[in-house]
């Protein structure tokens, strides 16, 4: 083969490679951040979440299995927060509040999960509960007590927490939904309240 | 190559792999992915550099021979492009540090992908080629550094905003800083620039 042939095909090759890689790499050209890529792909396929087991803010143990059948929202907090998590805490009562009274606890439940069990204990996840009207029955405050147990639902959810130079935590805020199947369908960006509310209210 | 030069390329060659395998070890990784500053703009750069360093070690015979092999400078060139604008993506920042698959494909790539094919590719390299691979790159980190600086998302999980705003800065200044660089090489052109196409290594020291 004559060099400049040469350099024509491989060149091609290459483009060709080259371009087949990013778009695999990034979905199709549509995520070029970890975040986008958890979202797009719980969206292609829903995720089965870990049998752990949580601790509500009345000291309750239960597990995000017990909610199969019923369409979970969740999000991650820790109590200390005093920037996103004091918002989350609006945003999840305004989606609580978007959905008819009839559904709520029957058929759509909303579980707040802390991040930060060393300093969240019970009375704490109380205090934010009651700052937003989580009553502990359709809306849980809860915390995973066991660490190695927090790591792998954290890992399943796709929430990387790192720690801030101020004491806090800085982590990736989102909302989620939990099919009836028990499986993590839906993440979307905490300023979407209303589009979350009427994706559940589609699925009721 | 000379017989008298081989035992020195030798040395030099064992020298590099120890600090390949330096950079590789726990300790070193978790320094120099502690920042987004330190993973993109100290580790990739220095995992670049060591496959430049490897590449120049060889000699010059195989060089020619595998270039020729492979097509001329253009594919290099175009190797380097998609290899190091994929780890420019803050997925991909993200990915080396929590799938170990994607940690090996960078220590692979950078070094293999970008470093080498670019030594290889540079000497063949007219005028216009080299400026267009140092204007392409000088253009592409501070679109990046200024993207991150803007951006009002925090594009790495693994990451503070606080620090994607840092390397942000940092990628800007720094492709201010090379690129008056380079433009000084055109003028001065004391060797070091890109003014000797033919020359024998001179002008890959850049690349």
């Amino acid at each position: 083969m004559n060099p400049v042939k040469r350099s024509v095909v491989t060149t091609t090759l290459v483009i060709s490679l080259g371009s087949w890689f990013f778009w695999w790499a990034t979905d199709g050209f549509t995520a070029f951040t970890a975040e986008t890529a958890r979202r797009v792909e719980i969206l292609h396929s829903p995720r089965p979440l870990p049998v752990v087991t949580l601790e509500d803010q009345d000291g309750n143990k239960f597990s995000l299995q017990d909610y199969e059948g019923k369409l979970l929202a969740v999000d991650f907090i820790y109590t200390s927060c005093t920037t996103l998590c004091q918002s989350m805490g609006m945003i999840f009562k305004q989606i609580r509040d978007l959905i008819p009274k009839e559904f709520l606890g029957r058929d759509f439940a909303l579980v707040s999960i802390s991040f930060d069990p060393d300093h969240d204990d019970t009375a704490s996840l109380k205090k934010y509960g009651q700052a937003y009207g989580a009553d502990g029955k359709i809306w849980r405050v809860a915390r995973v007590p066991d660490k190695a147990e927090l790591k792998s639902l954290l890992d399943a959810f796709g929430i990387v927490v790192i720690p801030d130079e101020f004491g806090g935590y800085e982590h990736n805020t989102a909302l989620h939904l939990v099919g009836r199947d028990g499986r993590l369908r839906l993440i979307t960006d905490i300023d979407k309240a209303a589009p979350f509310a009427e994706q559940v209210m589609a699925l009721l | 190559m000379s017989n008298s030069a081989l035992p020195r390329d030798v040395k030099y060659g064992i020298t590099l792999g120890i600090l390949y395998l330096l950079l590789g070890t726990p300790m070193a990784r978790d320094w120099l992915e502690a920042t987004m500053s330190l993973h993109m703009l100290v580790q990739m750069p220095l995992l670049v550099i060591l496959g430049i360093i490897g590449c120049r070690l060889l000699p010059v015979r195989w060089q020619n021979a595998v270039l020729a092999r492979v097509g001329g400078s253009v594919p290099c060139v175009i190797v380097a492009l998609f290899a190091s604008s994929y780890w420019m993506l803050p997925r991909a920042l993200d990915a080396a540090l929590t799938e170990p698959v994607a940690e090996v494909g960078k220590f692979l790539s950078l070094p293999l992908l970008v470093g080498f094919p670019l030594v290889l590719a540079w000497r063949r390299l007219t005028l216009i080629g080299r400026g267009f691979v140092w204007t392409n790159f000088i253009s592409m980190l501070a679109v990046l550094g200024w993207l991150y600086i803007v951006a009002p998302v925090r594009v790495c999980n693994s990451y503070l905003v606080n620090d994607q705003e840092q390397a942000g800065w940092y990628m800007v200044i720094g492709s201010i800083l090379l690129f008056v660089w380079w433009l000084a090489t055109l003028f001065i052109g004391s060797g070091v620039g890109p003014s000797k196409p033919g020359g024998n290594g001179s002008g890959t020291t850049l690349a």
